[in-house]
């Protein structure tokens, strides 16, 4: 038996589901091959960043995830005792999504099968195990193992979005280029009826765990993650026994707490990508092509991102409206971004895991003054949670004539704002899925002659939508007369003070990766 | 911005030379280091992101 399909997803994990739904928000059928035979067993990834809810929010999954889970923004981070450092991470109001999100992963996973289920276009192939793959410049090529046997499936396209262990990434014989750390954590998500805050707390040198960090952060249904340092010479059975993360968990609330393990993991840090994400007709996404360590919650986030990055492009591509090399800025734009997160995740790990006497006493340093006074506290580092990726230097960006003084950065999303319009109350309901130009002032000075593939919303009086509250114009860092195009991933392409057809035109063309021909 | 590099900007400086030294008094090397490091990013602080890079740049180049 042999079969061709457009586009086969390798992984039903959140970045695989939700590429899939992507593509079918564009009309774009698609075959999800999964190996495990339901959604994931344990939590493992549990925070989900405002980025990653507004991708979700375009596929109707933000609302029931938002709904099922709790949403957070403050942390805290105690020195012994004592806190050190709080953050907020949505200190301004005007946002349509939290800052993040904390739920399960195994459930997340479920919110997103309930929407490839009602798309009607993903076929989902469960216990579906990919034994080898192959790719030529045409067409990539499988061999899996399925419920009733082996089969081959051969596709025009194929985003391996099959996880760390990656076997696409094997067969490709590509490795991902970094390290890995000696430190050994433990995860423990356990249940239990707290009455702390919904807030990330992490403790550095604590009382209850002396010498080491712990990270205590509340999921849905009483389930808390507590994530132990253990050190580098530890064993794992030995700290994996329910007994010891039994006794850990009562030097830590007392002797009197009840709760239920749900899900225990030993790890350590990776800090590693794919030096290109794109190979042939293969394309890596998640954890198949970057693996960072989880605090900052940037692993599963960015896999969020890059499954945007690449939806549009590949569909373009499809489309014959953009060269086969707008895929190869995929990787460009992604693999900058998998770089910025190993960068600030492995400053994560220098702070948490001191590897000399003069890296350690610098942290005690710090964390000593950080506990009195006010400006050492953003010094301490117990993870720099997940941003939007900014492209800084994308080849599509057309660079800045002027200057903006904005909160939205070229090559970054648009930051949503509150509006009023016939299609929603948020800025972000406006743009995405395909280019969009956004003009301020009314419909009648948008400049006749744009092109006609090109969805332009006038934002002001005798528009399409209204800044109620000024925070459009506050972050987009614009006035009368001004122009911001808009790509099919909400990230801001180009932006004029004066919008001219010839400007929108060149910027669009470089956008969609035809700078040359523009 | 020009770091101060060729005269001394305190008042007596055999004086704070000896206050620097007897802060060690009784510690032991981590102690001292961690006591230094705290000297260290409360200077900086103090001086800011400009002057900080010459004087990283002169104290490396003076090993």
């Amino acid at each position: 038996m042999s079969e061709h399909h457009p586009i086969v997803i390798v992984g039903a994990g959140p970045v695989g589901l939700s590429a899939a739904l992507e593509l079918a928000a564009l009309d774009r059928p698609s075959v999800l091959l999964e190996m495990r035979s339901a959604e994931s067993d344990g939590s493992r990834a549990i925070c989900w960043s405002q980025r990653t809810l507004e991708i979700w929010k375009r596929v109707g999954v933000a609302q029931p995830v938002i709904d099922r889970g709790v949403t957070w923004q403050v942390g805290k981070v105690f020195y012994e005792e004592d806190l050190a450092y709080e953050f907020d991470l949505q200190p301004e109001p005007g946002f349509a999504m939290p800052a993040f999100v904390n739920l399960q992963q195994n459930i997340v996973e479920g919110l997103l099968l309930e929407a490839v289920e009602a798309a009607g276009v993903i076929d989902l192939r469960w216990a579906t195990t990919v034994t080898e793959s192959s790719s030529t410049d045409e067409q990539a090529t499988l061999t899996v193992d399925g419920p009733d046997g082996s089969y081959v499936i051969s596709c025009d396209w194929l985003i391996a979005a099959d996880g760390a262990r990656s076997t696409v990434r094997r067969d490709a014989g590509l490795s991902l280029i970094g390290r890995t750390f000696e430190d050994k954590f433990l995860i423990s998500d356990i249940r239990m009826t707290g009455t702390m805050p919904t807030e990330r707390w992490f403790w550095f040198d604590p009382p209850f765990h002396q010498g080491r960090s712990t990270l205590l952060h509340r999921q849905s249904d009483d389930v808390w993650r507590v994530d132990f340092q253990l050190g580098r010479d530890v064993d794992p059975e030995e700290e994996t026994d329910p007994e010891r993360i039994k006794k850990r968990i009562q030097a830590m609330f007392g002797d009197d707490i009840e709760f239920e393990i749900e899900w225990v993991s030993i790890y350590r840090f990776q800090s590693r990508h794919l030096e290109n994400f794109r190979h042939r007709r293969v394309l890596f996404a998640g954890d198949s092509a970057h693996q960072v360590s989880p605090f900052g919650a940037r692993g599963a986030n960015a896999g969020i991102q890059d499954a945007e990055n690449l939806v549009w492009k590949l569909d373009l591509v499809m489309s014959d409206a953009a060269p086969e090399s707008l895929l190869d800025t995929y990787s460009d734009e992604r693999v900058y971004a998998a770089a910025e997160n190993l960068a600030v995740t492995t400053q994560t790990i220098d702070f948490m895991t001191p590897q000399s006497d003069t890296d350690l006493a610098l942290r005690t340093a710090t964390l000593g003054l950080a506990r009195r006074h006010g400006f050492a506290r953003p010094l301490v580092n117990s993870g720099r949670l997940s941003v939007a990726t900014v492209h800084h230097g994308s080849p599509l960006s057309t660079a800045d004539s002027a200057v903006f003084e904005g909160d939205v950065e070229l090559g970054g999303p648009v930051l949503d704002a509150p509006v009023h319009g016939s299609n929603g109350d948020w800025l972000l309901d406006y743009v995405g899925r395909e280019f969009v130009l956004l003009f301020y002032g009314s419909t009648s000075d948008v400049p006749a002659g744009l092109p006609p593939d090109l969805r332009v919303v006038a934002v002001g009086e005798g528009g399409d939508i209204v800044d109620i509250s000024g925070l459009v114009a506050k972050r987009l860092g614009w006035s009368e007369g001004c122009g911001v195009l808009v790509r099919p991933d909400q990230h801001l392409a180009a932006r004029w003070k004066s919008v001219t057809i010839a400007g929108v035109v060149a910027g669009l063309a470089r956008a969609r990766g035809m700078a040359e021909a523009a | 911005m020009s770091v101060n590099l060729d005269t001394l900007a305190i008042d007596d400086g055999d004086a704070f030379y000896e206050a620097l030294r007897v802060l060690h008094d009784g510690k032991t090397p981590h102690e001292s280091a961690v006591l230094n490091f705290r000297i260290i990013l409360l200077l900086a602080n103090q001086v800011g992101d400009e002057a900080l890079q010459e004087i990283l740049r002169v104290a490396t180049a003076s090993e």
